[in-house]
């Protein structure tokens, strides 16, 4: 299929041709603000209303989203976007409060926080929750900041030393160098467990804890997580969990129950929150009792508590160690706690454990189906998700190829390349949303490529084939980056 | 693959020449790490760096990785050209391709080419 060109915005702008007419000003004109502050050649496209619209409903019909299909995005946990959430966060009272309202005025949100709060200690485990962080990443530094903050608190000032899997994802060795610890590795065993007598040897008085994901990223609940944990307290660290993967445990495994200290939910995997381009994440952090002083602040608590004859008055609280303030205001609250509330509260207790089952039910479905076709590495029981080798003895097919192939077949394709100790890495999470069909369809068109791949490797090489672009250059788009296509006519003075 | 028997290697795929002190990565590194597009030297001429100490940072399409020490000494030259040419790192790794080199030159445990060839395979498919 010949490539849809779709021009830019900019060139489809035509001088003077205008979206809108500014009507006469109605307030008394002022000096402008100082030369330096102020640009004459930003190069903006001038276009009618139309054909903005026009422009980026055409633009719209190239995504494909989880709206369209299926998107097993392994650790990326792309299930479906329940639609009632977008009424809810669209309530004119979440819509139209703003962040520094008096606390008597927005008593609903603080309730709605407050609550929220509430249900993801119970769902964990932790004794506190902070809804502050902005995503996943930016909870991992407020999870590590808070270990940090815990130690020197105590006067242990000799831990440097941050202990990190091989299968972890990259945000872990990042958010924990950006405190300027050091990132130990700790190798996984042959049953994709953390190597015990690794761990071991790492262990001593200079580690600040460990980050661990669990079931980690090869989606295996790993086999010796209390022997783990006891390791790394018996030298005086503290556990943190990385919550990417807390789809497979709801209302099954309590990660605080299990003796880890710290935790970020991802709301926009597991709670449904929409992610991916759809919207802002959105990364709450669990801490256990002896973290909980060290919590962001603010909170949300009750300042005044009921009486006979009035409701308790919601507001702010501080931890009193609390490491301050990690984001402006309090949380993606419409984009993500909203939503959030309302996924949880729709399914209830028993709807979430239900969740989960699904969601480990699928992808084990997906793995005995695919079994045989393609090897699996670490080849036993997964929870949500799992790991194939995207490549065959005697070919040259790689997990790329068959990436984009899955784009012919309609399906957004798999994590690639990810997690580094599988080659050639195909990290499929089906999610709880999928059904048997779509399941069934997706082995299918896996083996299918897989039958393509001895007879017609070309065909995979040069995928995908009907999409409206075919393949991208990824080395010349990484070797030769344009991030920008013009300089602003006082760049050297703002230099 | 080319595996050099006149060279030095490490598990983690470093390779150095004692002839000259020089050290980079090897040919199955860059072949598993795929077309690299950015390599950032980490260390300058006239330090002193120790076995294992990260000497660069190499990121491919597929992976990034740190690149380590494969022996110990005072850093005598940069091939400072090679962040404007990655790709150097994939199709000469072992010439155009070295990182740094040191005098000195003690290395920490390294194998010779047959027991890297042997290691490769190992975790080859």
């Amino acid at each position: 299929m010949a490539a849809i060109v779709e021009p830019t915005i900019f060139e489809l702008s035509s001088p003077g041709r205008l979206g809108v007419t500014m009507p006469a000003s109605d307030v008394p004109e002022t000096v402008l603000p100082p030369n330096h502050l102020l640009r004459s050649d930003l190069p903006l496209p001038e276009l009618a209303e139309v054909d903005v619209v026009r422009h980026y409903t055409r633009l719209s019909k190239f995504n494909y989203s989880v709206d369209d299909g299926f998107y097993p995005l392994g650790s990326c946990t792309m299930k479906y976007n329940p639609k009632i959430n977008e009424d809810t966060c669209r309530l004119p009272g979440f819509l139209y409060t703003h962040p520094l309202q008096p606390i008597e005025t927005v008593q609903g949100n603080l309730v709605l926080m407050y609550e929220l709060q509430e249900w993801l200690k119970e769902i964990s485990g932790f004794a506190g929750v902070t809804l502050q962080p902005a995503a996943g990443a930016h909870g991992e530094f407020t999870g590590v900041l808070m270990m940090a903050a815990y130690h020197k608190s105590r006067g242990d000032s000799k831990r440097t030393k941050m202990l990190i899997p091989d299968a972890a994802h990259g945000t872990n060795p990042a958010s924990a160098g950006m405190l300027g610890m050091s990132v130990v590795t700790i190798p996984s065993d042959e049953r994709g467990n953390v190597d015990l007598k690794a761990l071991a040897a790492a262990c001593d008085d200079t580690v600040v804890g460990m980050m661990v994901t669990n079931p980690n990223t090869l989606g295996m609940f790993d086999e010796h997580i209390e022997d783990v944990i006891k390791l790394v307290k018996d030298c005086g660290g503290l556990m943190y969990g990385d919550g990417a993967n807390l789809n497979a445990l709801l209302g099954i495994v309590r990660p605080g129950d299990l003796g880890f200290d710290v935790m970020h939910f991802n709301l926009h995997k597991t709670f449904s929150v929409p992610h991916g381009g759809g919207g802002p994440g959105s990364g709450p952090v669990g801490v256990s009792e002896r973290l909980h002083d060290f919590l962001p602040s603010p909170l949300v608590g009750i300042v005044e508590e009921a009486d006979d004859e009035t409701a308790p008055l919601y507001g702010f609280v501080t931890p009193k160690q609390s490491i301050g303030r990690m984001k402006a205001f309090h949380g993606h609250f419409g984009g993500g706690l909203v939503r959030a509330y309302t996924y949880i509260s729709m399914h209830g207790p028993d709807g979430l454990k239900d969740v989960s089952q699904y969601a480990v039910l699928n992808a084990n479905y997906l793995q005995a189906k695919l079994r045989g076709t393609y090897t699996i590495p670490f080849d036993r029981i997964c929870m949500h998700e799992f790991v194939a080798e995207g490549q065959f003895a005697g070919s040259d097919v790689r997990a790329l190829d068959i990436a984009k192939r899955l784009m012919d077949y309609k399906f957004h394709p798999p994590t690639n390349y990810f997690p580094l100790i599988v080659h050639e890495a195909l990290m499929i999470e089906p999610t709880e949303t999928e059904n048997k069909d779509t399941l069934d369809r997706f082995a299918d068109a896996l083996i299918k490529i897989a039958e393509e791949a001895k007879t017609n490797p070309e065909l995979l090489h040069n995928a995908p084939h009907t999409t409206p672009f075919g393949r991208m250059d990824e080395v010349k788009a990484a070797r030769e980056l344009v991030l920008c296509c013009w300089l602003p006519e006082n760049y050297e003075s703002m230099k | 693959m080319n595996v050099p028997s006149n060279l030095k290697y490490t598990k983690s795929d470093e390779w150095f020449d004692p002839a000259t002190g020089a050290m980079g990565i090897t040919d199955f590194a860059q072949s598993q790490l795929s077309d690299i597009v950015f390599v950032e030297l980490l260390v300058e001429e006239g330090e002193e760096v120790a076995v294992g100490r990260a000497i660069a940072s190499v990121e491919s399409v597929k992976a990034s990785a740190e690149i380590y020490a494969s022996a110990a000494g005072k850093v005598s030259a940069v091939n400072k050209g090679l962040s404007d040419k990655p790709e150097t790192l994939n199709s000469d790794p072992f010439g155009e391709g070295w990182m740094i080199k040191v005098e000195g030159g003690a290395t920490g445990d390294v194998m010779d080419a047959a027991a890297y060839e042997a290691d490769c395979a190992g975790r080859a498919h």
